[in-house]
């Protein structure tokens, strides 16, 4: 009972803290509009994606982008225990008589449900990469946002309790996020990447995610072929090799690394400090 | 009255240093007890582990019938804390600080808003409980941070160094303050300080100095071990001896000052006017004060020694946050 007042205290004040953030709201919206207005449409213009060459690159990417900016949206979340560190907020939270589980799952819920808003905004996104959407392809990607947020920012909790200072930051950032982004299928396919660095992307839980994200986001979009009647983007991307599994096994893989995430980022913050 | 801390050859090692070396002492409810002494002295680290946010090397704390280093989660309950550094979330009001605050340390929904507006009122914080705490000053972060610490109605409240870097006349709110929370709630207040004039309204205080207890008594007692008043004379050198010899008395020298006790010390100035004729540069008579009872135990002023290499790190890093915010 106790440690449930202590999650949903938690959680409340990442969300209010949250919303008197503008900036980091600017943010959310700003930076995929310019992934996929500049990024997506410059690349889309130049390139074809192989094996699958009427599906354009900015789809390929959208659902990529939705896993990146889930993928900073909750790494600042979770970044912000070294903000509470230095401020000297963590210790009001330190020394009191609560469980300290019940402090990272409340951080790593709070990350979930602002990445669910990161999502909305994004939603609103699709008609820029010629997606097309329903009320329960929606609602998955809510859903889906929200499981694969908690997992990631329990992660981040994991490290940011390790971590002293802002200082160390850059180097979390260089060497931990953009590896994950890098290697998680949102930029170019798994199918077509050499064999060392199909081994990591298997290894990393966020391409279970963007993978998941593809299964549903392309379910109700159909793409136009030369010559022919159109075809379910869905089907044409697990053709070509741009969806690699099954939705319910990437679920399943990302279910079970949030629950080992969330276990570890309870862990390593109850050490902390 | 019962003892509600009780400390028993308390040791606190880091690495080679010994921060508190081996302390005993006991804070009975409801007082107002203070921990006097330079930084570095010892006094933060015994805050430190009382309140379970450190763990002792040696010896035992016990805080209102809980053992600290067994029962964490239970001494916590108890206990109020305002730290050194500010503890407040900038980013929400002064009202959802207190509201997490309460959440934290389950203060039943029905009787948070009656505590809050007690605490606010205690504090004069009333009219900002809606502002954002960012827009305070530091006086006021301060003061709300001891109303924060008082919402759940600790047993003891732990001020660490609480008036640090405040104007006097704020310094004198909170004290005042302090008093009529120990009247009204019956907190026993556990502070430390390094100001003497703070220390005078003290139940009882503790003077610390390299991790070791030097004494302990009333504010009226430990002056009262003075015996008489306190001259202070300025002059050459070889006073020091001098003074010794003719009056047989200690004598302590801080700069170019001698510091020695003499009862009735106004009728003793002529006597050593005429004594030493042309050498003394000037002469104070002052009552005892707590600075005379440091002086006379530690044989140095409080203010004239060096921090240890550590606190004066510290300080830097708090210098330099401070100077980010």
């Amino acid at each position: 009972m106790r440690g449930l007042k202590v999650i949903y205290t938690i959680w409340l004040r990442e969300f209010i803290t949250f919303m008197r953030e503008k900036f980091r709201i600017i943010a959310m919206i700003g930076q995929p509009l310019l992934y996929l207005l500049i990024l997506g449409k410059g690349i889309t213009a130049g390139m074809r994606l192989n094996g699958a060459e009427n599906v354009d690159y900015i789809s390929f990417m959208y659902p990529g982008i939705i896993g990146m900016s889930i993928l900073f949206t909750s790494m600042f979340s979770a970044i912000s225990i070294i903000w509470d560190k230095e401020f000297g907020f963590l210790k009001e939270v330190l020394v009191a008589p609560v469980p300290r589980w019940g402090v990272a799952l409340g951080k790593s819920l709070g990350g979930a449900t602002i990445a669910m808003f990161q999502s909305v905004i994004l939603i609103c996104m699709a008609p820029l990469a010629g997606i097309s959407l329903s009320v329960v392809v929606v609602i998955q990607m809510l859903l889906l946002s929200f499981l694969i947020s908690f997992a990631i920012t329990s992660f981040f909790v994991a490290v940011a309790s390790r971590m002293e200072s802002m200082q160390s930051f850059q180097v979390v950032m260089n060497f931990v996020v953009m590896p994950i982004y890098f290697l998680s299928g949102a930029m170019f396919p798994m199918s077509s990447a050499p064999g060392w660095m199909k081994t990591l992307m298997a290894l990393n839980p966020l391409t279970y995610g963007v993978d998941a994200f593809r299964n549903v986001i392309f379910s109700r979009t159909l793409v136009a072929v030369p010559g022919g009647p159109a075809v379910p983007l869905l089907d044409m991307a697990r053709a070509g090799g741009l969806v690699h599994w099954g939705l319910s096994f990437d679920l399943g893989v990302m279910t079970l690394s949030a629950a080992a995430l969330a276990a570890a980022g309870a862990w390593a913050f109850s050490r902390a400090a | 009255m019962p003892d509600i801390i009780r400390v028993e050859g308390l040791v606190k090692k880091f690495g080679e240093f010994t921060a508190v070396a081996g302390i005993d002492f006991t804070v009975q409810a409801g007082e107002i007890f203070g921990f006097l002494g330079p930084n570095g002295a010892g006094k933060s680290t015994t805050i430190k582990i009382l309140a379970t946010l450190l763990k002792g090397s040696g010896g035992k704390a016990m805080l209102a019938g809980y053992d600290v280093a067994v029962s964490p989660n239970e001494v916590r309950q108890c206990i109020g804390l305002v730290f050194q550094d500010q503890s407040l979330d900038e980013r929400m009001t002064a009202e959802e600080n207190l509201w997490f605050h309460a959440m934290l340390y389950d203060v039943p929904k029905d009787l948070f808003a009656t505590r809050m507006e007690q605490v606010l009122t205690m504090v004069d914080l009333t009219d900002r409980k809606k502002s954002l705490v960012r827009t305070f000053s530091g006086g006021m972060k301060r003061r709300l941070e001891i109303a924060r610490g008082l919402l759940h109605h600790p047993r003891v409240l732990f001020l660490d160094e609480p008036t640090l870097g405040l104007d006097p006349q704020t310094r004198n709110a909170i004290w005042k303050h302090v008093r009529k929370l120990r009247d009204e709630i019956g907190t026993t207040v556990f502070m430390t300080t390094h100001y003497m004039d703070e220390a005078e309204n003290c139940d009882h205080i503790a003077i610390i100095d390299h991790g070791k207890i030097q004494a302990i008594d009333t504010p009226a007692n430990l002056k009262r071990t003075i015996g008489g008043d306190t001259i202070v004379v300025g002059g050459d050198d070889g006073l020091l001896d001098e003074l010794r010899s003719k009056y047989n008395v200690e004598v302590q020298k801080t700069g170019s000052e001698f510091h020695f006790q003499m009862p009735s010390g106004a009728e003793f100035v002529p006597r050593i006017v005429a004594d030493f004729a042309g050498r003394i540069r000037s002469i104070q008579v002052k009552q005892p004060s707590l600075e005379d009872v440091f002086l006379k135990l530690t044989g140095r002023a409080i203010r004239e020694q060096e921090g240890s290499a550590l606190d004066s790190m510290r300080q830097n890093v708090q210098l330099w946050r401070r100077g980010r915010r």
